[in-house]
Formats: structure tokens, C-alpha cells, sequence
């Protein structure tokens, strides 16, 4: 029960944030981009949540404005990444010819700290949006490909899968309707935790100077600026550091919360229960 | 000698409390061989693990009642002093031995480490001990497989070897729950003339617990059979093979291929699930899957009456109103046979 | 064993074929021509030319992976465009601070990750569990980078404990250099230290309610020498690939701290470098830290092998 509250909770606040930032124009009192140099650095009050940065601009209104890029590139990249880590697992872990050549590609993406391959790639291609975007795909599908692969050699030696095997059900009907939805709650898990280190990632690479425009705000951005403020004003530096933690922990907590309803132990009670009910109507 | 009195394990899940082990009593003495039977769910696995309290944690078991074990309640007793009856007074060995010795220390250091909790020895004095244990229990070349590790042994020899371990401390008493379920059907049969031998050289009084009949027909002096908790029969060997008075025990019986069946005795099994710990049914617990239940089992929870001497069930059905809708039930089994 | 340590050795090859292709592809994959990019864009088609002819852009793409192959084995990873240094000095300059750096979080990582894991695990009845649960996924929400500029912000400037920036050598003493290193590894070790206190105790807890820790208290012995000897012992072995997981965290979190304690290490040098555009040094940082990491992996399995009797009498 509690863990479900904690989902709830999670989700609530994912949904409100993009929400948020998706309709900001409509309802933010101060553009993000309005600049009052009579009111610089000005720390947080009634008027201004989240005080103003050195060129008096509302830090709430660009904190709210950030989670659009920040939200964007971490969405982005894992559904991309998952969608192309599932292709590869599910090719790797049926087809045993496939395997070889796939995970020893996979085994030496893997020889990259995530990070480390996201810059080079960035510095290869240069620091837009869609680069970023590809770059941290790039950095984090390999992992899927791992998951999703030991999850489909599991199920594989189980009998039903056998026995439409065995049975001349052609191979694409095989993945798609027994193999992928027995491995599905191991890809929605780890695409949750992809999310979540994507916009981690994103944020690193914009503080680095190699990641998103710096004229565009995004979180990282905003930090990276902030960062000669911080003795002086360290609430530019605060804020948007905060948005980071609270965003990517309730993703973190419904990763972990998706992980242990979906646990194969809790099921279990459930089944029973069911049982009981059907045994009951059944006398 | 050992002596449960109204035991009840409670477990605490996020779905409700499992009333796992619900008011049981019995006890056994020096020598003697008591059966535990039942279907997975009834409760006999946790009843075997909370005499010496090895319930996993978490969840949280919360033991009731009194285990008396030579006149001590075992549930009041200090942590020290629980830990010198286990293994030394009382033991046990699981169902499982693939996974229950250690993978990663060698199966000397394990059976040495058994002697030695118990007894200040040398090492050479527990090695020379450890020999004569794992001959003790069958296992040939004793002094080249110390050395060994446990995945180099079948899965009959590792339960020699726990057998072994639990002998270490020269117990009183031997749990054993369900010892012979994952092995092969000839190693089940060696492993128990190796207990029955054991008893027989040592004293030691066995709780064995099983769902196979068949290992309760070879070995028992005195079985309890249980059902959602509870002991719902108990009595010895004939008492519940021949004069059986509760319908969850003759459906049980029912439900075993017998040598001297024809076709019209066909194997029948127990309709429905085993009940809802955390959930129960109204009245009697088995009453929803009852063959003669009938609305007074809704209402009455029937408690254990004497049946015979020692022998006791948990029915309102009185032996002659059993024996009567017995008879009618398999004289309907014979005509739908026909049909 | 042998047959495991010949496998694991064999398995290294295709690996680091797959690293030396991604790793060469670096340049190759920058829109337009890279001599271009490293010139800028007013350089005169003479300078580029020469470039090219240097970088042997010139030739056919398999032509340029085979010498560039042949060149990183003879220990040649190029010159520096900037500054013309071998980028292989120029990168064993470096390595110091950042071996420091790691060395320490590590230390710290281990000192600390360990007896949590052990308590938590200990304690697995009470509240102590999820609020660990709690902190731990916390700890992996936090960027390191912000923590670390909180950090300085905190201790550095206000409590002026610490130094907030800078290295010094090991040979210019011991202390001052341990003294230099202690904020930036910590910060460092922070995010690992959640990550391997919960695997160990993931671990732990799986080991906890195995059947053999199930014999091991039957047999009567203490409930700290069972947690200690037969779980500790089990969780260990799938632990020891946390550690080279945790090396991996710590090479990817370098290049962050070093450029916020400015650190002359290999991260600032790799950040400065795709700044300059300078290619060959940002090749050779990352395949530097590819291979080092590639034979940790190797070293951890090794050790894997040798603490699994099931591996080790294979």
C-alpha cells in the first residue's frame, strides 16, 4: 500500500512539472526572459520565489522554463534508447548467431563510462539538442540491450515459449506476443532509470560548456552560470540544483517502486488471493 | 521430552497477517518418529521452523505460546541459550540441499564448524569427529571429500552431509522438513533408512515433515495431518490410513494412486485451493471444498475430539455420519464411472 | 580456472576492437572536414592541406583505422594540435592527480559502503531499511556537480577547512597532497557510495534467508559470525563487480570534479581539449580511459574466479 502511495506521489509530480512548463507562457507573471538590472540578485521574497540572477531575471520563471529542455532530452532519449536497446536484446537473446556479434559490440560500448562516450560523441558532432540527444542514446542503449537480452534467455527456456516454437509459430509472432510481454516490466523499469539518468547526464554536459546551447536555459545551464554567483548569491546555484534533485529522484522512486510491483514475490500473494476469490464464488 | 502447547505463528505481510501456524499443540518423545502432512500452505513448514525459531526475516513471525523443551520454553529462553539447543539439543535439516550448504567454504570447514560450536575441541579432534560423522551417513572416501566444496557432490550425498551437520551436536530431537522432496525417488528411499538407522543407533526422536503419504506409511510411529494451521487429525499410522474421521484426510488418501485401484476407484483430486491464510473461510476452514460440507459447517468451527485412543479429529460429522456419507459418495463416483 | 582466465583474457580482443573503431570514428563522425574544424573556419586551404597530410586525412578511411591502429600499438597516439606535445606524455603528465583522486574515493567509497551495507542488513527489521532505501536512491538523484559546488559553497568558503581548488603533487608531501584531495574525493565518492551500499546489501539480504544461512544458524552459532562469515562471504563475490562498476562511476565523475576543484588531470585535460578541438588528445583521453578500465574489468573477474570455488575448481 505504501508503495503504491510512493508511485502516486512520483508520478504526481512528473505530471505536474511537465505540466507546468508546457503551459508556463500562460501563467507565469514575469517572463523568463525579462531583464531588470535595477533588480539583480535579489534573494528570494514574495515577489521573486526563487530571488533573481545577475541579470534580474526571476529564477522561478527560468527554473520552470529549464524542465522543457531538461525534460525533453531525458524523455527523448529514453524512449529512444529503449526502443533500440529492446531491438537489440530481443535479436541478441533469440537469435544465439546475432548474440555473438551484438554483445561483443555492446562489451565495448560498455568499456565507456556513460559520461566519457556522451562527451566524445559530443565533441564529435557538436553541442545541439538533437546531438545531445543522440549522443546520451548512444551512451545508454547498451545497458538496455544487456537487460532486455538475460531477460528474453530466461524466459526463452520456458516451456510455453518452446512449445510455440515447436509448433511452427513463425518467429516475429513468437517475440511479439510471448517473449516481449514476459519481458516487458525489466524494459519499462530500466527506461524509468534511463530517464532519469539522461537528465542527470544532460545537465553535467551543459555545466561542462559542451552541452546545450548556453543561451537556451536548461538546468545545467543555469548552473554552470551561476557558479561565480555562488558566494554571493547562492540561490541561482540552489534552485535549479534542486529541480534537478526533485525531478530525478521521483524518477528514481518510481523506478524502484515499478521494480518491486512487478517482483515476482509480491505477485505471488496476489495470485493467492485471487485464487481465494474464485474459490469462494466457486462453493 | 518435546512438548508445543497452543503454538501460533503469526506473519506479518503488507497484505494482512498469515496465520500461519494457528493453536497447535502436540508432543513427542525419545525415540519416536511423528509425521507432519500436509498441502504446500498448510502451515507444517513454518510450524518445523519456529520450534527453532528460523523463520526468514524479514517478514516479522511472531511466535505464540509455548515450546517447552525439556521443561524450558524455548520462546522465553535468552538468545544464547536458544543457541546451545540448536544443533546440540534439537536439529534440523531442509528440503533443499542444493542450496543448503554453503557454496563458497568447503564442506569440512562446514561440518568442523558444526562441531565446534557445540563442543571445545581441537581442530584435529573435530576433523577425526567429522569422519566418523560422514561415514556415519554413508559417504565413501570421508577423508578426500572434506576437502571438497558442495558443488562437487549430488544432491543425495550434500543431504548425507547435512544429515551429517545435524548429527554434529548429537541432537535429541531431528526436525526434518520435507528432506527427501527434491530427490531422486531411489535417494529418497536411502535417505530415509539412513534416518530410520540413525534413530535407531542414536535415540533421536524425528518431526518429519511431508506432503508424501507414501514416506508417512514407511517411517511414522504417529502422524498429524494439517490443514490452513492447523492440525485437523492426528493419530498413529493405522488411525489415519484405516479409520480416518475427517474429510480433509480421506480426500488427501483419496487423491493417492493406489496399486489395488480398478477404474472405478479413480484417482480424485481435492477440488479447489488450499485456503487463505490471511483471509479464512467462515466455520470449518475446509469447508469450501468439502465433499459433505453441508450449511452447519459454515457456521461451526469444529475443534479436535477424541476419536479413539490418541486419536483425534477436527469434523462435526460423527464417525457413523461420516462413515454413512462416505459410502454414499463412493457409490455415486461408482455410477458416474459407469456412465 | 586456466580455461576461465584464457576465455576472459580472449574475450578482451573483440572488446577492444569495438573501443579502437568507436574511439577512431571520433573525428570521423564531425560534420564537414575536420581540419576545418580544428583550423576554424578563415584558415588558409594551404594550413588545411598540411593538416590533412598530418592527420593522414588524406587517405582511405581503412587505410587511416590500420595506421592509426598500428600507431596506438607502437605507443604513438599522435601530437597535440595545439600545444604539438606527443598526446601520449602529454596524458601520462596528467594521470597523476586523477589516480589521486580516484584512489582516495575509492578508499572513502569502500570505508564507508561496507559497514553500512552490513549494519543495514543487521538492523533489516527496523525502520533503519527504508529510510536506507530512501537515502540511498536520494544520493543517486543529487548531480555531483551541484553537490560539489554545494560543498564549496559550505565548507570551502564559509568554513574554510579545506581547500577548494588545486592539487599538489604526493612528492611535495604527503599531507598537503592528502589535504588537497579530501573535499574533491569525497564529493566523488558520494554518488558511489549509495550506489554499492545498496547492491551490498541487495546482496546481503538476499544471502540472509538463503538455506545455507538457514544450516548455519541451525547449527547454533552466533547471529554476527553468521552475518559476517557465511552472508558477507556470498555477497561478496557478485560485489566484486561493483567494484569495477564503482572504478566506472569514478572515471566518468573525474572529469566533472577536476573541472570544478580544477585538478590538472586527464578530465580537465579531455574538457580543455574538446574545447580547443584539439582530436588527438581527445581520442587519446578516451581510449586512455577505455583501456583502463577494460583491464580492471579483466583484473575483477580474475578475482571473481579466484574467490568462487564453483569458478576456480572448474
Amino acid at each position: 500500500m505504501l508503495k503504491k502511495k510512493r508511485n502516486l506521489v512520483a508520478l504526481s509530480i512528473l505530471l505536474l512539472l511537465t505540466i507546468a512548463t508546457i503551459t508556463a507562457d500562460v501563467w507565469l507573471p514575469v517572463s523568463p526572459g525579462f531583464i531588470d538590472a535595477a533588480q539583480r540578485l535579489l534573494p528570494p521574497s514574495g515577489t521573486f520565489w526563487f530571488g533573481t540572477d545577475h541579470f534580474g531575471r526571476d529564477v522561478f520563471a527560468l527554473t520552470v522554463v529549464a524542465a522543457r529542455v531538461s525534460l525533453t532530452v531525458g524523455f527523448t532519449v529514453a524512449v529512444l534508447a529503449t526502443i533500440l536497446g529492446t531491438i537489440t536484446g530481443l535479436i541478441a537473446g533469440y537469435y544465439k548467431k546475432a548474440d555473438f556479434i551484438i554483445m561483443r559490440v555492446i562489451d565495448g560500448m560498455l568499456a565507456f563510462p556513460s559520461l566519457l562516450l556522451a562527451l566524445a560523441l559530443v565533441a564529435a558532432l557538436g553541442g545541439s539538442v538533437t546531438n545531445i540527444i543522440i549522443a546520451l542514446t548512444f551512451s545508454f542503449w547498451p545497458v538496455m540491450t544487456r537487460i532486455v537480452r538475460s531477460a528474453v534467455l530466461q524466459i526463452n527456456s520456458v516451456q510455453y515459449i518452446e512449445a510455440a516454437k515447436t509448433s511452427g509459430v513463425s518467429d516475429p509472432v513468437v517475440i511479439s506476443k510471448y517473449v516481449l510481454p514476459n519481458v516487458l516490466s525489466p524494459i519499462i523499469v530500466q527506461g524509468t532509470f534511463i530517464f532519469a539518468k539522461a537528465i542527470l547526464a544532460e545537465a553535467a554536459l551543459s555545466f561542462l560548456g559542451v552541452g546545450v546551447d548556453p543561451s537556451t536555459p536548461t538546468w545545467g545551464n543555469m548552473l554552470q552560470e551561476s557558479q561565480i554567483y555562488i558566494s554571493i548569491a547562492p540561490w541561482i546555484s540552489i534552485f535549479p540544483g534542486l529541480a534537478i534533485v526533485v525531478t530525478v529522484l521521483a524518477l528514481n522512486m518510481l523506478g524502484d517502486g515499478l521494480r518491486d510491483s512487478f517482483d515476482p514475490h509480491a505477485r505471488k500473494n496476489k495470485k493467492r488471493k485471487q485464487h481465494f476469490v474464485k474459490t469462494k464464488i466457486a462453493s | 521430552m518435546l512438548e508445543i502447547k497452543n503454538l501460533k505463528t503469526y506473519i506479518d505481510t503488507e497484505n494482512g497477517t498469515v496465520k500461519a501456524v494457528d493453536d497447535v499443540s502436540f508432543q513427542i518423545k525419545a525415540g519416536e518418529t511423528i509425521c507432519i502432512v500436509g498441502e504446500s500452505g498448510s502451515g507444517k513448514s513454518v510450524l518445523a521452523h519456529s520450534i527453532m525459531q528460523l523463520n526468514p526475516s524479514p517478514p516479522a513471525f511472531h511466535p505464540e505460546g509455548e515450546i517447552l523443551f525439556e521443561g524450558k520454553n524455548l520462546l522465553d529462553v535468552s538468545e544464547k541459550e536458544l543457541r546451545r539447543v540448536r544443533g546440540n539439543e534439537i536439529s534440523m535439516i531442509f528440503q533443499d540441499p542444493m542450496s543448503s550448504l554453503n557454496p563458497v567454504f568447503r564442506v569440512g570447514d562446514q561440518l568442523i564448524e558444526a562441531i565446534r560450536s557445540h563442543e571445545k575441541v581441537s581442530k584435529k579432534a573435530a576433523k577425526k569427529r567429522a569422519l566418523e560423522l560422514l561415514t556415519d551417513v554413508g559417504i565413501p572416501d570421508p577423508e578426500r571429500r572434506l576437502h571438497d566444496y558442495p558443488h562437487q557432490f549430488s544432491g543425495g550425498m550434500r543431504q548425507r552431509v547435512l544429515i551429517a551437520i545435524a548429527l554434529a551436536g548429537r541432537p535429541k530431537v531431528l526436525i526434518a522438513d520435507e528432506p527427501t522432496t527434491a530427490l531422486d525417488v531411489t535417494i529418497q528411499a536411502q535417505i530415509l533408512e539412513l534416518m530410520r538407522s540413525i534413530q535407531k543407533k542414536y535415540g533421536t526422536a524425528i518431526i518429519l515433515i511431508t506432503h508424501d503419504l507414501g514416506v508417512v506409511a514407511q517411517i511414522a510411529d504417529r502422524v498429524l495431518v494439517m490443514y490452513s494451521g492447523r492440525i485437523v487429525e492426528k493419530g498413529s499410522v493405522s488411525d489415519i490410513f484405516y479409520r480416518s474421521t475427517m474429510p480433509y484426510t480421506w480426500s488427501l488418501l483419496r487423491s493417492l494412486p493406489r496399486i489395488d485401484s480398478d477404474a472405478s476407484n479413480r484417482l480424485i483430486p481435492i477440488q479447489g485451493q488450499p485456503s487463505n491464510l490471511i483471509d479464512r473461510p467462515k466455520g470449518c476452514h475446509f469447508q469450501p471444498r468439502c465433499p459433505f460440507a453441508t450449511k452447519a459447517c459454515l457456521e461451526i468451527d469444529p475443534s479436535l475430539t477424541e476419536r479413539g485412543e490418541g486419536h483425534w479429529a477436527a469434523c462435526i460429522l460423527s464417525e457413523e455420519e461420516f462413515f454413512n456419507k462416505k459410502q454414499e459418495f463412493e457409490v455415486n463416483a461408482q455410477k458416474g464411472a459407469v456412465k | 580456472m586456466l580455461q576461465y582466465t584464457i576465455r576472459r583474457l580472449l574475450s578482451i580482443i573483440p572488446v577492444m576492437l569495438v573501443v579502437s573503431i568507436i574511439v577512431f570514428m571520433i573525428v570521423h563522425l564531425t560534420p564537414g572536414n575536420p581540419a576545418y574544424l580544428i583550423l576554424g573556419e578563415d584558415s588558409s586551404a594551404e594550413a588545411v592541406q598540411q593538416l590533412e597530410e598530418q592527420l593522414g586525412l588524406d587517405q582511405p578511411i581503412v587505410v587511416q583505422f590500420f595506421d592509426w591502429v598500428t600507431n596506438v600499438f607502437k605507443g604513438d597516439l599522435g601530437e597535440s594540435v595545439y600545444s604539438s606535445e606527443p598526446v601520449l606524455s602529454i596524458i601520462l603528465d596528467r594521470i597523476g592527480p586523477t589516480f589521486s583522486v580516484m584512489l582516495i574515493s575509492m578508499i572513502f567509497t569502500l570505508v564507508i559502503a561496507i559497514p553500512i551495507a552490513i549494519f543495514v542488513v543487521w538492523k533489516r527489521q527496523t525502520v533503519l531499511d527504508p529510510l536506507f532505501i530512501s537515502a540511498s536512491l536520494l544520493g543517486a538523484s543529487i548531480p555531483e556537480f551541484w553537490f560539489a559546488m554545494l560543498l564549496v559553497l559550505g565548507l570551502g568558503v564559509s568554513i574554510p577547512i579545506f581547500p577548494v581548488a588545486g592539487y599538489i603533487p604526493i612528492a611535495e608531501g604527503f599531507l598537503l597532497w592528502l589535504h588537497h584531495l579530501i573535499l574533491p574525493a569525497f564529493v566523488l565518492a558520494t554518488v558511489e557510495i549509495g550506489l554499492i551500499s545498496r547492491m551490498l546489501r541487495d546482496g546481503m539480504l538476499e544471502a540472509v534467508n538463503q538455506d545455507y544461512t538457514k544450516t548455519a544458524r541451525a547449527k547454533g552459532i552466533k547471529e554476527s559470525v553468521v552475518l559476517m562469515k557465511h552472508v558477507f562471504a556470498n555477497a561478496l563475490i557478485p560485489t566484486t563487480t561493483v567494484i569495477g562498476v564503482t572504478i566506472a562511476g569514478l572515471l566518468g565523475g573525474t572529469v566533472i570534479i577536476e573541472t570544478i576543484f580544477t585538478i590538472p588531470g586527464i578530465g580537465q585535460l579531455l574538457i580543455d581539449s574538446i574545447h580547443r578541438r584539439d582530436y588527438p588528445v581527445i581520442q587519446g583521453v578516451v581510449l586512455f580511459i577505455a583501456v583502463i578500465y577494460v583491464v580492471i574489468n579483466l583484473l575483477v573477474d580474475l578475482l571473481y574466479g579466484l574467490l568462487d570455488p564453483r569458478i576456480r575448481y572448474d
